[in-house]
This record gives C-alpha cells, sequence and structure tokens, in this order.
C-alpha cells in the first residue's frame, strides 16, 4: 500500500496481497495520529526534553555496567523493527553495552519454525518460493494458521486449492477448508505423526525423492510407524478417516503445499512439531520440488528479517551464529571490533524477562518496539519482573502498557515516518519509504541508539543513524552468511526489483531456494526422529479444560497500535471467550455472561461467547487486550528445549462466573 | 549399583524402558527375551500387507542392556533369576512382561507333540505373522478359528491377500464381547461384502491335515491352512513356579506390585482389578506407572485403570466399540440409530450424561468424538443429535445456504473489513450502486476478495428492489 501526505492509505498491486488490504490496512493511517501519540521523552513520567532523558539513561547503564557488568543491562528488541533497526539493535547491545542479554519477541513467534527449518533444510526461510507459486498448488495443508482473520489477502493466493485446516477451533480459515481437523489442544505433533504414518501404508512416499534428496527416513518412520490412525484418532480427536481423506488430498495434488503456523508451533513441543510437519512434506516429496514446498507463515511485520541480523540473543546479522568463531571474526571485522571482546550467547527471551531484578539478571532493560506485559507469557509474573528493575526504557510512539511501566519513555517515529527495510514472509526485501513528517520532538530508533551509544562512548560513525547507511553496513556484515543481503542495495530496491535472500553482491537473488539441493553440506534435507509429547500442563481434574490463544481480524499483536484506532476497537469489540455453550452451562456462564477464566498462574476477565462448533474440552482467548483481561495472565512459560518457545497454545484452566454473574 | 531386571520384550517392557530411559535412573535396566521388541498391534497391518515385519521393530533402547534368552526360574529368596543359559541374574526389582500366548481350542488334532499341526498356525507372535504370509496363496482355502477382534483383522489380510476365508465362531453373533447382536450382524455383512465367509454358532471338533475342519454340527470345512486366533491366555508360568498371587493373571495392586513386593507385573501377564487385558493401552500406561516409580520420577504414581476402547484395524470397515456396551439399564440413556442397508450402526449408553459404552460402525466421525469425551470422563454435549451424527452443524454454515436476501442486516459480508449487510445497503441507497462503488464506500471485497460474489448477488438484489 501507499500513503500520502495527507495520511490517506491506498492499496497498491503487489504479489504478495495482490492489491488486498483488510481492515487493519485501511486503518493503518491512523495509528499515526492517535490521541495519545507519545511525542516527547517521558522521565518517570514528566515530560523532558531528549538530552536530560538521554544523559539519565547513559548515566544509569554506566552506573549499573560498573557495579555489576554488561551483563547487568538487557535489551528487548522486536519482529515488528525494520532491518535496520534489528540490525543496529544487536550492534548496540553487544559492542556499545558488551551485553550477552539481547532477545526479542520473535521468539514467541518464529522461533520453533526457525529451528525446525535449520535443523532439516539448513535454512530458515519462512516460504523458500514466492507466495504468488501457491496460485497453482492443487492441495494446501494449513497448519495452526488463521490466515482469515491474520493476514485475509494471503487467501486469495489459495484459491484453487483444496484447503486442508488443523486447527482445533472452527476459525473463519477453517470454515473455507475442504477439509477441517479439530485435533485437541497440543496434539498436533501426534497427527502430524499419524499422517506419515499414513502416507507410508497408503503408498504416498516419494520413494526415489526420498532416496535422492533427505536422509534419516528410516529413523523418523520408527516412531511414525507407531502412530497408526485409531491410536492417532484416540490421542488427537481427529477420525481416522478424516486423516485418510487428508492423506488422500495431498497425495492426489499434483502441486501440494504445507505451511505451518503459530497454532502448532507455540509449544513447549513446538520444534518437535515443526519437524514432524516437514517430515510429513519430505515424505511426500514436497519441499525443493517446483509448484510444492514446506513452509511456515511469518506473524509479524518483519517476522522474518527481525530474526536474520543480530537482535536474537545467540545470533550475528546474516543468519550467523554467534558462537561460531569465524562468524564472530568476520562480524567483528565489519564492526571494527576485537571479535573476542563479542559476548557469547545469553539468555532466551522469556528466560530473559523471568531474570530480570532477580539476583543474577539483569537490573536493566531497554525495550524497543516490544509490548512484553500483555505479550509474554505468565504476564503477571514478568510485569512483576519488570517493575522490579532499576532502570526500564521503552522507546514506543503509544504509551503502551510496558511503556507505562517504564522509568524512561523514548518518542520514536513509526512505519509512515521514517525509511526502512523489511524481510516479508517470502524473503523478499522491501523498501519502505518515509512519506510524512514525524511529529516535532519525535526521533527514529536509529537516532535513539546513536545517541546513547555515544553517550556510552562509543565513536559517532560506528552507529549511523541514516537507514541506508546501516542497511549497506548490513549487507558487509551479512555477506557470506545464511542470509546474505550483500547484493541488495538501496538503489535496486527503488528500482523495483524482486530480491529474495540469499542474495550475494552481483547476484539476483533466490526466489526459490531448495530446487537443486539444500542448504546442509550433504545437500540432503533431514528427517528428524520426533516423539509425541502432549502438553506440558494436561487437563485435570482441577483445570479440566485446556484454553489456546490467537488473534482476532481487527487487532495486531499486544494490541497497542490497534486498539487506540476506534474503528477497529469497535469491530473487534472487548475481550472475549470462545466456549461451547453446554461447557459454559456446567460453569454456570451463558452467551454475553462476564467469565473468569483460570489457570494455575492467574486469572483473566472476559465475556463468554457461546459458541456451537467449539470443542467441548476447550475454550479459546484472544491476547490483544490489556490488564485483568490479558490472556496471557494464565498462559503457560513451558520452554521448547531447542528454541525456547513458550507453550501460549495450551494451557490447564477452569471457567467461573465473573462475581455478580450467573448467580441469580 | 541399583539393579532393575525386566523379564520380557514386547510391547510392555519395551514402553518401559523407553520412559526409563527419558526420566533417566542411576540404577541399570537389563531386559531378558528372545525376540527383539516389535509392535504386536501392527501384526494385522503385517498380515495385510501394508507394513513389512521391519518395519514394526520398536526403538532400541540404548541405556538398556538386553540380555538375549529366556528366564527359566526366580528365586526369590536370593533376589535373581535363572536364564536358560545356566546364569543367574540378580536383582533389586523385578519386572514381569511376559505378555500372553495364544489359546489353542482342545479340538482334536489342532495341536501334536506339544506345537500345532500342519498347517496350523496361531496369530499372536511375527513368527506366527511370517509364517502364515508364507504359506498363503490366491485362491486358498483358510479357516479363521475365532471371530474376535484378531480374528477378524486376520481374515480382513487374509482375503485381501487373496485367500477363500471362513471365518469360525462358537457364538451366534462375532466379537460378541464388545457388541450386540445387531452390530454383529452388521458387521458380518460388512466383511461378507468383502468376500469373508461366516460359520457361527459352531465348534471345530476335529482338523484333518490336509482335508480341513469337521464342525459340531457334522458339517466339514475344507481348509488348507487354520489360522487359530481363539484368544490369549496370560503368560504365568515363572510367577506361579515362584508363588507369585496368580489368578487369570499376575496379581498387582495400583504400584503394579505382585504378592512379592520386590516383584512387579505389567502388560497382558498382570491381572489388576480394573482391566481386561490383552489391548496394549493398559499395558502401556501401566508401563509409563511403573517406570514413573521406579526412576523415582514420580513417586506418587498409580495405575488405577484404562478406559477399554477397541478399534477393529480393517480397511474398509470403520468400527470403535468402548465402555460397557452392553448396558441396557434403566439408568441408562441409550441412543441407537441403525442404518443396516448402509452397514452403519450408532449405539451409545450414557450414565449421568457421561459416555458409558458405545458401538460405533460406519460412523467414523462419532467414534472420535465419543471416545474423547469417554476418555476425559466428560459429560456430554446436550445436543444428543449431533452426538450420534458426529458433528455439530455450525451456526454459520446454514448462514452460506440463505439467499443474500434473506440475511440479517447484521449479517456479516465482508469478514476482512467487518462490513456488515445493513452497511452495504445503506451505502447503495446514498448512491453507491455499482460493485465498485460499494467496495469503493464499504471497503467490502477489498481484503482477500472472497466476499465479492456475495457482493454482487447482493447489488443485484438491490437493484430489482
Amino acid at each position: 500500500m501507499t500513503v500520502d501526505d495527507t495520511a490517506v492509505v491506498q492499496p497498491r498491486q503487489f504479489p504478495a496481497n495482490r492489491g488486498g488490504l483488510c481492515q487493519k490496512g485501511w486503518n493503518a493511517a491512523a495509528v499515526l495520529t492517535v490521541p495519545d501519540r507519545l511525542t516527547r521523552p517521558l522521565l518517570h513520567g514528566r515530560p523532558v526534553d531528549w538530552d536530560t532523558a538521554l544523559d539519565f539513561i547513559a548515566e544509569r547503564l554506566r552506573e549499573i555496567r560498573d557495579r555489576r557488568g554488561p551483563d547487568g543491562v538487557a535489551v528487548f528488541g522486536s519482529g515488528g523493527l525494520t532491518n535496520e533497526k534489528a540490525y543496529l539493535l544487536g550492534k548496540f547491545a553487544r559492542v556499545a553495552l558488551g551485553t550477552s542479554q539481547i532477545d526479542y519477541n520473535g521468539r514467541f513467534c518464529m522461533s520453533a519454525a526457525a529451528a525446525a527449518g535449520n535443523r532439516a533444510f539448513g535454512v530458515d526461510r519462512g516460504l523458500p518460493f514466492p507466495v504468488t507459486d501457491l496460485a497453482e498448488a492443487d492441495a494446501v495443508l494449513l497448519v495452526g494458521a488463521n490466515v482469515a482473520e491474520t493476514m485475509p489477502p494471503f487467501l486469495s493466493h489459495l484459491d484453487s486449492a483444496a484447503l486442508i485446516v488443523v486447527d482445533p477451533r472452527r476459525t473463519a480459515t477453517a470454515e473455507q477448508a475442504k477439509l477441517h481437523l479439530a485435533n485437541r489442544p497440543g496434539t498436533d505433533l501426534a497427527l502430524a505423526l499419524g499422517l506419515l504414518h499414513l502416507a507410508v501404508t497408503e503408498g504416498h512416499v516419494d520413494r526415489s525423492y526420498v532416496d535422492d534428496r533427505t536422509s534419516g527416513f528410516a529413523e523418523a518412520w520408527q516412531l511414525a510407524v507407531q502412530w497408526w490412525p485409531e491410536r492417532t484418532e484416540r490421542v488427537t480427536g481427529v477420525s481416522a478417516a478424516d486423516q485418510r481423506a487428508a492423506i488422500g488430498l495431498l497425495a492426489a495434488a499434483g502441486n501440494a503445499y504445507i505451511l505451518t503456523a503459530r497454532g502448532t508451533e507455540q509449544h513447549a513441543s513446538g520444534v518437535d512439531t515443526v519437524s514432524a510437519w516437514i517430515n510429513l512434506g519430505l515424505a511426500l516429496g514436497l519441499p525443493g520440488r517446483p509448484g510444492s514446498g514446506f513452509g511456515c507463515l511469518t506473524g509479524q511485520g518483519n517476522g522474518q528479517g527481525g530474526r536474520e541480523h543480530g537482535q536474537k540473543s545467540d545470533q550475528l546479522p546474516g543468519y550467523r551464529k554467534l558462537d561460531d568463531p569465524a562468524a564472530r571474526e568476520h562480524v567483528a571485522g565489519v564492526w571494527g571490533v576485537p571479535a573476542e571482546s563479542l559476548p557469547q550467547p545469553g539468555r532466551s527471551a522469556y528466560e530473559l524477562l523471568d531474570a530480570l531484578g532477580t539476583v543474577d539478571g539483569p537490573e536493566a532493560m531497554l525495550v524497543f518496539g516490544s509490548n512484553p506485559a500483555v505479550s509474554a507469557p505468565n504476564a503477571r509474573h514478568i510485569t512483576e519482573r519488570m517493575s522490579a528493575l532499576d532502570l526500564l526504557v521503552v522507546a514506543d510512539f503509544v504509551p503502551s502498557e510496558t511503556a507505562q511501566l517504564a522509568h524512561v519513555v523514548l518518542p520514536v517515529t513509526q512505519w509512515a515516518e521514517e525509511t526502512g527495510t523489511m524481510t516479508n514472509l517470502e524473503g523478499r526485501i522491501l523498501l519502505r519509504r518515509k512519506a510524512l513528517s514525524p511529529p516535532p520532538g519525535v526521533h527514529t530508533d536509529l537516532w535513539v541508539l546513536r545517541e546513547l551509544a555515544v553517550r556510552l562512548g562509543q565513536p559517532a560513525h560506528r552507529f549511523p543513524a541514516e537507514p541506508e547507511a546501516v542497511f549497506d553496513e548490513l549487507r558487509a556484515a551479512s555477506a557470506g552468511g545464511i542470509a546474505d543481503y550483500s547484493g541488495i542495495s538501496y538503489q535496486r530496491l527503488r528500482r523495483g526489483d524482486a530480491l529474495h535472500w540469499p542474495c550475494a553482491r552481483g547476484t539476483n537473488g533466490t526466489p526459490r531456494l531448495f530446487l537443486d539441493r539444500f542448504a546442509h553440506p550433504d545437500g540432503r534435507a533431514r528427517f528428524v526422529p520426533v516423539q509425541h509429547r502432549g502438553p506440558a500442563e494436561p487437563a485435570d481434574e482441577a483445570y479440566p479444560l485446556l484454553a489456546t490463544t490467537g488473534r482476532v481480524l481487527a487487532h495486531y499483536q499486544s494490541g497497542a497500535q490497534t486498539r487506540r484506532v476506534a474503528e477497529l476497537a469497535e469491530a473487534a469489540g472487548e475481550m472475549f471467550v470462545e466456549v461451547h455453550p453446554d461447557t459454559a452451562a456446567q460453569a454456570g456462564l451463558a452467551d454475553g455472561d462476564l467469565a473468569v477464566v483460570e489457570s494455575r498462574r492467574g486469572e483473566v476477565l472476559a465475556r463468554t461467547r457461546a459458541v456451537p462448533s467449539m470443542r467441548l474440552d476447550t475454550v479459546f482467548l484472544p491476547f490483544h487486550f490489556p490488564g485483568a483481561a490479558r490472556a496471557n495472565l494464565i498462559t503457560n512459560p513451558a520452554l521448547d528445549p531447542t528454541s525456547r518457545m513458550p507453550e501460549f497454545k495450551v494451557c490447564a484452566v477452569r471457567l467461573r462466573p465473573a462475581a455478580g454473574e450467573g448467580d441469580e | 549399583m541399583r539393579r532393575v531386571v525386566v523379564i520380557g520384550t514386547g510391547m510392555a517392557a519395551a514402553r518401559f524402558a523407553e520412559r526409563w530411559s527419558s526420566h533417566g535412573s542411576e540404577a541399570q535396566l537389563t531386559l531378558v527375551g528372545d525376540e527383539p521388541a516389535y509392535n504386536r498391534v501392527l501384526l494385522s497391518s503385517v498380515l495385510a500387507g501394508v507394513l513389512g515385519t521391519s518395519d514394526i521393530l520398536l526403538p532400541t533402547v540404548d541405556s538398556a542392556q538386553w540380555i538375549r534368552g529366556a528366564a527359566t526360574g526366580i528365586d526369590r529368596a536370593a533376589r535373581e533369576i535363572r536364564l536358560s543359559t545356566g546364569d543367574t541374574l540378580p536383582y533389586d526389582a523385578l519386572v514381569l512382561a511376559t505378555g500372553s500366548r495364544a489359546w489353542i481350542p482342545p479340538t482334536t488334532g489342532l495341536a501334536e507333540d506339544g506345537g500345532l499341526a500342519e498347517g496350523v498356525v496361531a496369530f499372536r507372535s511375527m513368527a506366527d505373522c511370517e509364517q502364515i504370509i508364507a504359506q498363503v496363496r490366491p485362491g486358498m482355502s483358510v479357516a479363521v478359528l475365532g471371530g474376535g477382534l484378531l480374528g477378524l483383522e486376520a481374515a480382513r489380510g487374509l482375503v485381501g491377500r487373496g485367500a477363500r476365508v471362513t471365518v469360525i465362531h462358537p457364538m451366534t453373533h462375532v466379537m460378541e464381547r464388545q457388541l450386540d447382536a445387531t452390530a454383529g450382524k452388521i458387521l458380518r455383512n460388512a466383511f461378507i461384502e468383502l468376500g469373508v465367509e461366516f460359520r457361527l454358532n459352531v465348534l471345530a471338533d476335529k482338523y484333518v491335515p490336509g482335508d480341513g475342519l469337521v464342525l459340531d454340527d457334522g458339517s466339514t470345512l475344507p481348509a488348507d491352512l487354520v489360522v487359530v486366533s481363539a484368544g490369549v491366555r496370560a503368560e504365568t508360568g515363572l510367577a506361579t513356579s515362584a508363588g507369585l498371587d496368580v489368578d487369570r493373571g499376575i496379581v498387582v495392586d495400583d504400584s503394579l506390585r505382585t504378592s512379592d513386593p520386590r516383584i512387579f507385573a505389567i502388560g497382558d501377564c498382570a491381572q489388576h482389578p480394573a482391566v481386561v487385558s490383552g489391548l496394549v493401552q493398559p499395558a502401556w500406561e501401566q508401563a509409563e506407572a511403573l517406570a514413573d516409580l521406579l526412576t523415582g520420577h514420580d513417586p506418587a504414581a498409580r495405575y488405577r485403570g484404562t478406559p477399554i476402547v477397541t478399534r477393529l484395524k480393517a480397511r474398509d470397515v470403520d468400527v470403535a466399540t468402548l465402555g460397557e456396551v452392553h448396558l441396557d439399564d434403566e439408568d441408562a440413556e441409550v441412543l441407537r440409530l441403525e442404518d443396516t442397508a448402509r452397514g452403519r450402526y450408532s449405539k451409545l449408553v450414557l450414565r449421568d450424561g457421561k459416555i458409558a459404552g458405545a458401538i460405533l460402525i460406519g460412523a467414523p466421525d462419532v467414534a472420535a468424538t465419543v471416545t474423547q469425551l469417554f476418555d476425559q470422563g466428560r459429560q456430554a454435549p446436550e445436543d444428543r443429535l449431533a452426538l450420534l451424527l458426529g458433528r455439530a452443524m455450525p451456526a454459520q454454515a446454514t448462514a452460506g445456504t440463505a439467499s443474500i436476501a434473506d440475511l440479517p442486516a447484521n449479517a456479516l459480508i465482508c469478514r476482512c473489513n467487518t462490513v456488515e449487510k445493513g452497511k452495504l445497503v445503506a451505502a447503495w441507497r446514498s448512491g453507491a450502486t455499482t460493485v465498485e462503488a460499494l467496495a469503493q464506500k464499504t471497503r467490502a471485497t477489498t481484503g482477500c476478495g472472497g466476499c465479492r460474489d456475495a457482493v454482487c448477488d447482493l447489488a443485484a438484489w438491490l437493484k430489482e428492489q
């Protein structure tokens, strides 16, 4: 889309959305002018000038660093930041602060799919093919993706495909499906194993592909063979007949895709779950075959680029590993610092937030573009941890729930007011150009980082504030890495070149990965043997229901932006819990009653929506709402052993009427 | 070091070893048995030709030692077991997972010299399965002795291999433990459709090799091969010799402990008050509870029974039974749907609003939902018709069939932009009288485009007004 200087959004033909906009897109300009837009730095809640705010922060950071060492300061980034910001934030943490304590909210979003993609293919790019390829699909298996609400224009790519949707709920997306597999929350891995079992027993394995292009089938099969359809049915609730129908549709399709999203990834077994879906794709011979494939749907605005350039706890730009000596040498060279000065990997997002203000944990945290008070699991605890900090600094453009906890709030520019690149779900780099001047007094995140770095003793040239200069540095830092951007320039992007990474200098990028070989040294994709584990917190007598969380169409992420836009807030309505009418009635609730949804970690207030298509054992809560309506007050911070992804998508709960409801 | 010894390498032993390994323990785990561990449940899939024998081998557990051989005795006083090699093996805790063996009916001529006669094979082990596959030929006459779950699965596999199969069963209907008479008849008909023949309510008196079976009604059934699937008996020999309490199986309590506190039993050989043995799910759950206990992972772990769900694994026939299917007393609420002509039958038995039992033939969606309600002990939905049919119709699904004229003003036409019918009508009346103008005014159709047809219909309808 484009926005003119009067801040009116117009859709524009573009392959990824085919010119379509949902209500969020149409209202994007409204976020620029929300009434409580931040325009002055706040110090302890009072407006101050920039020098006062920045001097205060720098002095406190120096003091904490002197006393506690560099790891006394933490940085928390975002998948909503541009590539330039994500890159400079990582550099700021490792060079200006020298801290290992940096991670970002994408840990809560893409980390499971990323780890599984790396494990199987040797590289993690959400869609390793242009999204427009999907238009030729005959069948698409969408796992835990409610695209009809989260990214509606995407649906137009699926017009001609037989859609199979795996989701415990009958979502707007599931309603459009040819086949809906409504599994019990937390059983996705079992379902994927069951479908692999059927792929083999029904004779749909592409044997020559498995032989020529993969390794490890036998080990994966030895576990999947234990998931015969009737056993899978008992665990997942998906009938053996529907399992057969699903595998039949996929196998009959000339072109087929498997796409995963948060519903199947946000589990304490998220990486293994995605591996199980990839195993199914590999058995059917989909990845790296023209017209077919495996992919994951990226969540945040820059969920792809945000995970490539060094704001992750274990990562350097170009998708390099922080513990790889060659990677450290290369990036340190670009940065002009000794490789040994770079810290080693630090805590993952939840572990970092959980450690704040503890004896061993950071005493200060700088937050850019994230709202963990709403979006982190076990949110009450995390809010307490952030409140225990000596110094919390939040850079944002609205007073988010996290900003309201901060000692210092820094007002920064937003999308139409700054230039920067984003990398979309298909790995294509997009240049978003500044269209409007920001309100007086508002600066860019890049400027903020430069100003802080200089105050911490860094030379100014090491932290450029011009996006193009930052991007040129990112190109050099990423050169030779997995996500190589060195051949991409603002000039080429302005010209409209469609460039997908990896794009080495002098090349035209890679729209389709894996056509000839996968990114492992032997060129083969790897089956990973995985076993079903089930929810970290199963339902029991005390908490007999399973809660799952997700999004609604009109809101984005923590809702900090979209709740401020009247049209969106009105469309979304208030916080609700979707529940089967019988389950509601057993809890003394009717449609419209105010309910309390309670887990071992906290309780949420939500309006009851009695939905007959809900499973009797499952309730659903959207996670966009603040205060006592935060869905994350109840979610389980059990972490995936590999990706450290928290288990947002299933926890045990019980339901009761709020005081004064349903007790007449 | 503490030594835990498991006698047996079947499914219960394998699950125990797997859990042991994942929990971790200081103690040394040793498994004693002849066969490598394989998945017995999938033998019928091997017989059906869907899987190969190597497919069903269970993963080995690296941290456990496997002694290949048989245990021949238990010396409880010395706390050691004797092996067929003559060696002894000391234990601090002993787990009996000796499983069960096929029961051979007392038909004259079936058994000879402690084994089975020429042309007779049980259907119990991997070796049995391999033997059947090696012998069966298209067009061959095969008699299956026993019309229970396994017998029917064997019959399905054999008929799939081109054999002429007859099932001989002493009761008036098949799978009588799990099915009522009507269901038994429907299931029999489904098998007849597949080419299987039945001789019910008869016993085999005599087996004559090369000839066949003489039945107790005087008739003769020619059979080139007899497959025996007439039930199993717990393998309790070692336990009996060692003086442990044995009834139908080795008697255990909720800790899976036998009458000797250092000896435990799991799986088919064990007899727990709440379990009818012979199914894998109880065996697995017992193995998991015992691994939790013996590794110290969860010292409070107890086994208190498993809801019984039986699922016939046979291509083109969908049968599920669970719980107390024969319950017809006055307290029970019974829902029944009979569609004999199309081979469908659903019987749900509810007590206090919960599923107490069910028989489901040809109703796969119902089976999936009802099994989960049963396993979770959850109240069944009030909409009993939906329960019986397997799927509640979502409210929205009916909206899709209504004409645009009949939809209420608050019907959501464009989800992407939250545009209701009323808003489109108002836009039309204020002058937006084409689809494009409606889109521009309301943003309907500008997201995924999925509502374009609906908006076109609406425009056409408004034009006629």
